[in-house]
């Protein structure tokens, strides 16, 4: 095993979170084609945010991530974090009982029914863990990983890792726009000036979110359907001596539509020699749609850069 | 179905169980509540003199312990459980699950309500929090129709409570992180959504400035009303176009609903606002009072009376009022 520091330690892999935007399905299919031959361990294949969004049908995600396996990654199907409707609960139970991979629950509701299953699972971002009884109990139900949420800092996850259970992993948001908020409304709708009920599907004309702006053009969030973002880029490539430091096992790149496949690279040389001298080059940064941030991480507001 | 009204402050918590609150819920003076606001909330001898009143009146007292415990500091929060339980209150009002399982394991007789900071929106979250925790009630987040909700209640092994009036979060509660974003303190860490020692104001040629930690929540120009820059409801700009991207500074008023939450079986409606004055709650527990009990009596024949429509309207923000994600346009 690549060691760091002491023995103990691994680097950590690196996953291929669920894409966020709303893409056709050529784009989707093109991008998991180039996905395949990246040094990604983990994908997440899935729809999380919206349930109107159906381009990509259940039977679509299973073949793409079955193709995935064949060749070497862990495949794993990501739900949908708010749910509203009874139809997007039996949707979700559906997707729990069939999938032929381990499932990401961003809601409670899938953690209480794959438990009812006996099946185990890992949590996204959105699932509230705060603190170790927490972790703990959520272990106690199957939990296998969890998702460091986007607000907390290195302080707080290095107080987890201290106690954190033994057969848990951890993971953490590590590259793109943060999610940050849910809402029964479409913001994208809004924006169009349409009703949500009748969204003409908006999304697809904005495959990395629409910028939101303040009214001194200070770029500032990201509006993606129910779902709002940072603006900015979250990354955390050049903090990776404190990642095997604290055991972290798994690093998120969230996908964007230019580029993913240069980020995934980027973090995949610096995690293959995490002793050399490392290259955290303007490039990465040409690569985000807007700006960088990485407060959360350093204790302070989401948005700030150190 | 029950009235549940705020209260910041003793004065508050009078002024509900006057005017005919069933239950009225208190924070104490930390971050273990999210509403956590300078001189705002109880210590042990003003919640000990709140319980005794309330008690005295045939009302109950709820405590909210609904942010997350840290990872550091776990125990002010088990503490703030305890402190609860011996005051002898009602139930307690919690999100997180960690402090669930303490709750229940260590106070099994205490009655616990999931709080909306939770995010459940859905029977099989609800199942979890119940057969875990053994939960009695839990209040949905303000996303769901009417439709939904009844839905819900359906399925729901536990009482559901809803929110009826107040300042309205447009996001599911719980799940908004747009607050420590901008200031590094949010409902779910601190307690508090676009915390006032972020707040600046300014005078410019340009109008009155709104900053939240530096970033423009709003500009006035004259003969505009300003609102507190609470961050979701400020005026930004997408594509060419300048507005309220988010949502206007409004409040939920579901005064013309309350027969319809009512039939389809809603126990319990929560006004929102411990950070309000004690006129504000005597105002709208006055009135949602009259409101319920005439739409008992007769909800055929149910509609909002112009005075009570006008009293509301008097403390809603930005004196504008919606009905909210319960009806199915606004989303």
């Amino acid at each position: 095993m690549p060691g760091h520091g002491n023995d103990m330690s691994a680097v950590p892999k690196i996953a291929l979170g669920p894409i966020l935007y709303y893409w056709s399905k050529q784009q989707t299919e093109e991008f998991y084609q180039q996905v395949a031959n990246t040094g990604v361990d983990i994908v997440y294949l899935g729809e999380t945010v919206c349930s109107k969004r159906r381009i990509m049908r259940s039977k679509d995600w299973y073949r793409i991530g079955k193709r995935l396996q064949a060749q070497g990654k862990t495949v794993i199907l990501s739900t949908l974090t708010l749910l509203e409707a009874a139809s997007e609960l039996s949707a979700l139970k559906r997707l729990c009982t069939e999938s032929p991979f381990l499932i990401e629950a961003n809601d409670i509701a899938a953690v209480q029914i794959l438990n009812e299953l006996g099946k185990p699972f890992v949590t996204g971002p959105s699932v509230n863990i705060y603190n170790s009884r927490t972790l703990q109990k959520l272990v106690d139900k199957g939990l296998r990983r969890w998702t460091l949420p986007v607000e907390l800092s290195a302080t707080e996850l290095a107080e987890f890792q201290q106690h954190r259970p033994d057969n848990v992993e951890t993971e953490v948001f590590a590259w793109g726009r943060m999610p940050l908020a849910y809402s029964a409304r479409c913001f994208t709708a809004r924006a169009e000036n349409l009703q949500k009920d009748d969204c003409q599907f908006r999304c697809l004309d904005y495959p990395d979110g629409l910028l939101l702006s303040t009214r001194e053009d200070e770029v500032f969030l990201c509006i993606n359907g129910i779902q709002t973002q940072s603006a900015r880029t979250v990354n955390l490539l050049g903090e990776i001596d404190r990642f095997i430091d604290l055991g972290v096992d798994v690093l998120r790149i969230s996908p964007q539509f230019h580029n993913t496949m240069d980020i995934i690279d980027r973090f995949t040389e610096v995690l293959s020699e995490p002793q050399s001298p490392k290259r955290f080059d303007t490039q990465l940064e040409s690569w985000m749609p807007a700006t960088a941030c990485n407060g959360y991480w350093n204790g302070d507001a989401g948005m700030e850069q150190y | 179905m029950e009235l549940i009204c705020p209260a910041g402050n003793l004065p508050s918590l009078k002024a509900a169980v006057d005017n005919g609150a069933d239950a009225v819920y208190i924070g104490f003076q930390d971050d273990t509540n999210a509403r956590h606001f300078a001189g705002l909330n109880f210590n042990n001898k003003r919640a000990a003199e709140g319980v005794a009143y309330a008690h005295a009146r045939g009302a109950r007292v709820f405590v909210a312990i609904n942010t997350y415990p840290q990872v550091i500091g776990f125990e002010r929060w088990k503490q703030a459980v305890d402190r609860s339980a011996q005051l002898q209150v009602d139930a307690l009002i919690l999100a997180d699950i960690g402090l669930l399982d303490y709750a229940s394991e260590r106070w099994p007789d205490l009655r616990l309500h999931l709080s909306v900071q939770a995010s459940a929106t859905n029977p099989a979250s609800l199942r979890f929090y119940h057969e875990n925790f053994a939960i009695q009630r839990a209040v949905l987040p303000r996303v769901l129709s009417v439709k939904q909700v009844e839905q819900v209640i359906k399925d729901s092994p536990v009482d559901i409570e809803v929110f009826g009036f107040g300042s309205l979060c447009v996001m599911v509660e719980g799940r908004c992180l747009l607050s420590s974003y901008v200031t590094g303190q949010s409902p779910n860490t601190f307690g508090a959504c676009s915390p006032g020692s972020a707040v600046r104001w300014k005078e410019t040629p340009r109008g009155l400035e709104s900053r939240l930690n530096g970033v423009l929540i709003d500009r006035y120009g004259d003969g505009e009303n300003a609102g507190y820059p609470t961050l979701c409801k400020g005026r930004f700009q997408v594509q060419d176009k300048t507005g309220y991207a988010i949502e206007e500074p409004t409040s939920l008023n579901t005064l013309s609903l309350l027969p319809e939450l009512m039939r389809i079986g809603v126990s319990a409606l929560k006004v929102e606002g411990r950070q309000r004055s004690p006129t504000y709650v005597k105002q709208v527990t006055r009135v949602l009072r009259a409101a319920i009990d005439a739409a008992k009596h007769d909800p055929a024949n149910f509609t909002p009376n112009a005075e009570w429509m006008g009293a509301l309207q008097k403390v809603s923000e930005g004196t504008q009022s919606t009905l909210g994600a319960y009806a199915r346009p606004w989303q």
